[in-house]
């Protein structure tokens, strides 16, 4: 076969594949959104933002993210610069590390369950501390601010691996040498961090943060699991709208409203964590 | 980092030892023991999993699995779960990788666009794509069918199949399948004696992380099925009405492939993930 | 019976032009040696010859026969590669044996061959191992006897020796000369070290920026190179060049001495003269040392003579310091004059 077309024959597979299954129902999506009784119309836009639901999901989704994500990234930082210097047992502590980045969502939602339950372990634990004479239901609508906290522990707890994974990878492809450099020219540890892990990771913390944040927004069954209807998020929202409204237009113009926040959101990491041309490793 | 002034640098050393070892115990135990509440309750009986205040001990009664193996339509869901990531798995290495070894091997006009495609999709929220592709499956007939399920699960896995393919690809030099064409291969034969046979135990790593992103998905999954319900979909329609035994049963059926997965995939995760930075 | 032909090749890289032009005849088991620095063209002109890469121009013929259109596999080649490309999935035997197996040879038929190639190769004691058990060199010699195996027409070499040690190198080097010599196959080797190419070819092709500027035998490009550039390339160091100005009469002047030269009747020339070809003379020309290099075999001399690097090369046996005054004088049947507009040699 021609060597010119060879390439082009390889892609076509996926290309065809997205076209269908990714360009074409996100066409088909964004027309269900702007399609009222008669021809284009922004009306699906206006009822589900003017649905009495809809700033508490956006102001809790947002909220979580910018809870869950800082922490996350501090952790995955402080986790990945942790194992590059681990000399024994550096692969066990990865593999447990790297667990939850296997674990659904709502498997995670379950297991924060477990703990935060009514009958649940943190309530087993405190009883036997003698803390709490009977156990507390956490999470009811008397403890809002439980039911975040154990929403956002859960996310916490599974979706820093995937942030690990990328910035060890990342980590793994800065060469020895910059370090060995900058403890030649007197850098303290705290130094080399900051001077050459953290400029050198960008690339990496782009993408570690962009799929995180954009992942942040669809948080959904950990929400389902822990919250049930007590903590509405956008996605929830969404999907409330489809199946217990059966009303695809709003949930067609909710799911573009999640997307143009993520959009938003990736613009602006994409910017604020650019590498200037040439300046790669 | 905490000592006194008085410390003498071997001191310090030695108390920053401990505080290193002593968080790195502290994260591994974070990780650990929420999982390790979750085996309690699942080796329960139902009747302590409801009780108070819990046991911190397994009691390794088998009462609240098996409650879990006779719910009505639960095996089903497990059979489907496992049929959709299977799918998944064969569909988006055999669509994926390919796309992989072109990055991987040739400088093409368009390349950037195919790369942007491939990135874009990955940075969308794709479980929202679901919504409009139930209706277009309810025309093809597709509707509340494993199949249908598998190909939505396909357009998740395949940036990643692809980048990871890539980055896989690109670790096998190409002066390899160039000695293999003047030793009387052409570009088919190179490939299958030379490239597959190398490149074998990355793709299964990358099929399996394939598997685990179908095995794991909620929404469209939810979406997609009724009748035809995956694990993930039918934990989630009954989370208000089912028992905590059952919610933790299958919460722990879920979690033990993902352990198995990870186990197997993880001198890959970071090579993977190392390429598909760029 | 394999005479190669390289008819008006010429490639492009989108603007970039990597090679001018190539013509070249390499003769039926003759051992060429494609020699210059790193982006000259050597690598491309000979993957070209292999089929790895293709002309924008130009004709490749082999054994008579035209084959730029034909795949690696059909050009009765085999070739050697810089990183050895031994196959990490197969045992020694499998990789030496992969080309006679692909072309279905019976298997006693691939255990002979193997085994006569891996004992020419000293690898006999390695035949089960993988690749991940070898040592460099032993993965070099892999990729030979892989090649040799195939008993081709041309066996082609791009920097095979370049990734061993010094030691290791010099010991590969006498051998595969050894072992070509006896195979009866035309070769092409691509290397950038003079040393390596002066050593094996019996016809070297210096390459300076996509064009062939000498193909002649080792001897002949020290002694006569026909461009400027080759007699600032090879040598080591390479030879020294001083203005010379027209005195009449056959003569020129060079830093203040005559010297009998050609006669181009007007212009100036450019007088060249290896450092080894240089010895004290009383009537020499007056220099002062800057630079004094014992190098065990004899003593390299750095000096500055109207205002450029002058070397000489002397009897280690002298005893001279940076600062002395020396006088020098070149062998006068060693001169050689370059033209500085063309910069080609005047005879």
């Amino acid at each position: 076969m021609n060597a010119r077309f060879l390439p082009y024959v390889l892609i076509l597979p996926v290309t065809l594949f997205l076209c269908l299954f990714f360009l074409y129902p996100f066409v088909l999506v964004s027309q269900q959104a702007f399609s009222g009784e008669n021809g284009f119309s922004l009306d699906n836009f206006r009822d589900v933002v003017t649905y009495w639901k809809f700033p508490i999901s956006l102001k809790n989704t947002l909220l979580l993210a910018a809870a869950v994500v800082p922490v996350q990234l501090a952790l995955a930082l402080l986790m990945a610069t942790m194992v590059n210097r681990m000399q024994k047992g550096r692969d066990m502590v990865l593999y447990i590390w790297t667990i939850p980045l296997g674990i659904s969502d709502l498997a995670a939602g379950i297991i924060w369950l477990a703990i935060f339950e009514q009958s649940g372990f943190l309530n087993s634990m405190m009883s036997g501390l003698g803390i709490v004479d009977r156990p507390v239901n956490f999470l009811s609508y008397q403890h809002p601010g439980i039911v975040f906290l154990a929403i956002a522990l859960a996310e916490i707890w599974r979706a820093t691996a995937i942030m690990l994974v990328i910035l060890v990878a990342g980590i793994g492809l800065i060469p020895k040498e910059y370090y060995e450099a900058a403890e030649v020219f007197g850098a303290s540890p705290w130094k080399r961090f900051w001077r050459i892990t953290l400029p050198m990771l960008r690339p990496s913390l782009q993408t570690a943060l962009v799929l995180r944040v954009i992942l942040a927004f669809e948080v959904f069954a950990v929400v389902a699991a822990l919250g049930g209807t007590l903590f509405p998020v956008l996605m929830g929202e969404t999907y409330a709208y489809q199946f217990d409204l059966l009303d695809s237009g709003a949930a067609a113009a909710m799911a573009l409203i999640i997307l143009a926040i993520s959009i938003a959101f990736t613009l602006v990491i994409l910017r604020a964590l650019r590498v200037p041309k040439g300046a790669g490793v | 980092m905490t000592a006194v002034a008085t410390d003498t640098p071997a001191d310090t050393q030695k108390s920053g030892r401990k505080l290193y070892v002593a968080s790195v115990v502290l994260l591994c135990a974070w990780v650990i023991v929420p999982l390790y509440f979750l085996l309690i309750n699942t080796l329960s009986s139902p009747e302590t999993v409801n009780s108070f205040p819990k046991p911190f001990l397994p009691e390794f009664n088998f009462g609240s699995l098996a409650f879990f193996a006779n719910f009505a339509g639960i095996l089903t869901a497990l059979k489907n779960s496992i049929l959709v990531a299977g799918m998944t798995m064969i569909m988006s290495i055999l669509i994926g990788a390919p796309a992989g070894y072109a990055l991987s091997r040739f400088e093409f006009p368009g390349k950037g666009l195919f790369r942007m495609l491939i990135l874009l999709t990955r940075a969308f929220p794709l479980p929202l794509l679901a919504l409009p592709l139930a209706v277009m499956f309810i025309r093809v007939g597709l509707d509340d069918t494993v199949f249908g399920l598998a190909l939505v699960h396909t357009t998740l896995a395949i940036p990643f199949a692809v980048l990871i393919t890539f980055s896989l690809f690109s670790g096998i030099p190409l002066e390899l399948e160039e000695a293999a064409w003047t030793l009387g291969c052409n570009r088919v034969t190179a490939f299958t004696k030379v490239v597959l046979p190398l490149i074998l135990p990355g793709i299964t790593a990358s099929a399996i992380f394939a598997f685990v992103i179908s095995w794991n998905e909620v929404f469209a999954a939810a979406v997609l099925t009724i009748e035809n319900r995956t694990l993930t979909a039918f934990l989630l329609q009954n989370l208000d009405t089912s028992p905590m035994h059952l919610k933790f049963a299958g919460g722990f059926i879920l979690v033990v492939p993902a352990l198995i997965f990870i186990f197997a995939v993880r001198k890959y995760l970071f090579a993977m993930w190392g390429i598909a930075n760029r | 019976m394999a005479e190669i032909q390289i008819k008006n090749v010429a490639k492009r890289f989108g603007e970039y032009q990597a090679l001018h032009d190539i013509n070249l005849t390499i003769a039926d088991q003759e051992f060429m040696v494609l020699l210059g620095a790193s982006g000259c063209g050597k690598s491309t002109l000979l993957r070209i010859i292999c089929g790895l890469e293709t002309a924008t121009e130009g004709e490749v013929w082999i054994g008579g026969r035209r084959v730029d259109h034909l795949p690696p596999r059909d050009r009765g080649i085999a070739m050697v590669f810089q990183n050895y490309a031994v196959f990490p999935h197969l045992t020694v035997f499998e990789n030496i044996g992969f080309g006679l197996r692909m072309q279905k040879l019976p298997d006693d038929e691939v255990k002979r061959r193997v085994e006569r190639t891996a004992g020419l190769m000293h690898i006999d004691q390695l035949l089960k191992r993988y690749s991940g058990e070898l040592s460099g060199g032993q993965r070099q010699r892999v990729a030979v006897a892989r090649a040799l195996a195939m008993e081709p027409d041309v066996i082609l070499m791009d920097e095979p020796l370049s990734n061993l040690d010094a030691l290791l190198r010099l010991e590969m080097r006498a051998e595969l000369k050894g072992v070509l010599a006896e195979s009866n196959t035309t070769a092409i080797y691509v290397t950038h070290d003079q040393v390596e190419a002066m050593s094996l070819a019996d016809r070297i092709s210096v390459m300076h920026e996509g064009r062939i500027v000498q193909a002649a035998s080792p001897v002949e490009v020290y002694r006569n190179p026909a461009e400027r550039f080759v007699a600032g390339f090879i040598g080591n160091p390479p030879m020294n060049f001083l203005p010379a100005n027209p005195a009449g009469d056959h003569k020129w002047n060079v830093a203040g001495q005559q010297f009998a030269g050609p006669d181009t009747g007007n212009g100036s020339l450019e007088f060249a003269i290896r450092p080894e070809d240089i010895r004290i003379d009383e009537a020499g020309l007056p220099v002062t040392a800057k630079i004094v290099e014992p190098l065990g075999a004899h003593l390299l001399v750095t000096c500055e003579v109207e205002g450029s690097m002058f070397r000489a090369v002397l009897d280690s046996d002298l005893s001279v310091k940076a600062g002395d005054t020396l006088k020098l004088a070149p062998q006068e049947d060693r001169i050689r004059w370059f033209d500085p507009q063309t910069t080609r040699a005047v005879a």
